[in-house]
């Protein structure tokens, strides 16, 4: 198991294009889709994020007999 | 070296999360899991090493295996509710880590029940 800097990387970059989209999209008075925006990118994130904890569910599962 | 890694990607993700905090605090909550699940797995596949030498002394030293599959499983349910709390109390949730660290707490005494009882009838057997 190698340690990936990437995945951290690929959710500070989505987190910033959301916070610039949604400042952009706030500016030119698009409330509604800068709240879509919002909610894609914390969608798109979480999907990771729920991908690598039952990742480390299984691991530890099978490492600690834990059924 | 290991340790040298680990420190940079916390540092790196201290930096990228302190970066968003003030702009989307819900993306900064997400780099923090994701660094410690990431640090998480990659400490477990060392530890898988140690549990190997661990498992064949057992067996050499003719321990019966329900209790170390006992103390195995008790380590990892400690694991988890100790990821899982400070998840929660990162996100400044403390109320939910705490009732994760309290179901924790009851899935282990409920684990080393079997073993209380094992050491009563011991007792018991060797007071006359």
């Amino acid at each position: 198991m190698n340690l990936s800097v990437d995945l951290i990387f690929k959710i500070a970059a989505i987190g910033i294009l959301v916070s610039v989209l949604n400042q952009v999209l706030i500016r030119s008075g698009r409330e509604e889709q800068a709240m879509m925006t919002t909610i894609a990118g914390i969608v798109v994130v979480l999907f990771i994020v729920i991908q690598l904890i039952s990742d480390l569910f299984t691991t530890v599962k099978t490492m600690f007999q834990l059924y | 070296m290991e340790i040298f890694k680990i420190a940079a990607i916390g540092i790196i993700a201290t930096i990228f999360s302190v970066m968003l905090k003030n702009q989307k605090p819900e993306f900064s909550l997400h780099i923090s899991i994701i660094t410690g699940l990431l640090i998480f797995l990659f400490i477990l596949s060392k530890l898988a090493s140690v549990l190997e030498v661990f498992n064949t002394l057992a067996q050499k030293t003719n321990i019966d295996t329900v209790y170390i599959i006992t103390i195995l499983k008790i380590i990892g349910i400690a694991y988890i509710a100790e990821f899982g709390a400070q998840v929660c109390r990162d996100a400044g949730e403390n109320a939910i880590a705490s009732k994760i660290e309290l179901g924790g707490k009851v899935l282990i005494m409920v684990l080393g029940i079997p073993i209380l009882i094992a050491l009563l009838d011991l007792i018991i057997k060797l007071i006359p």
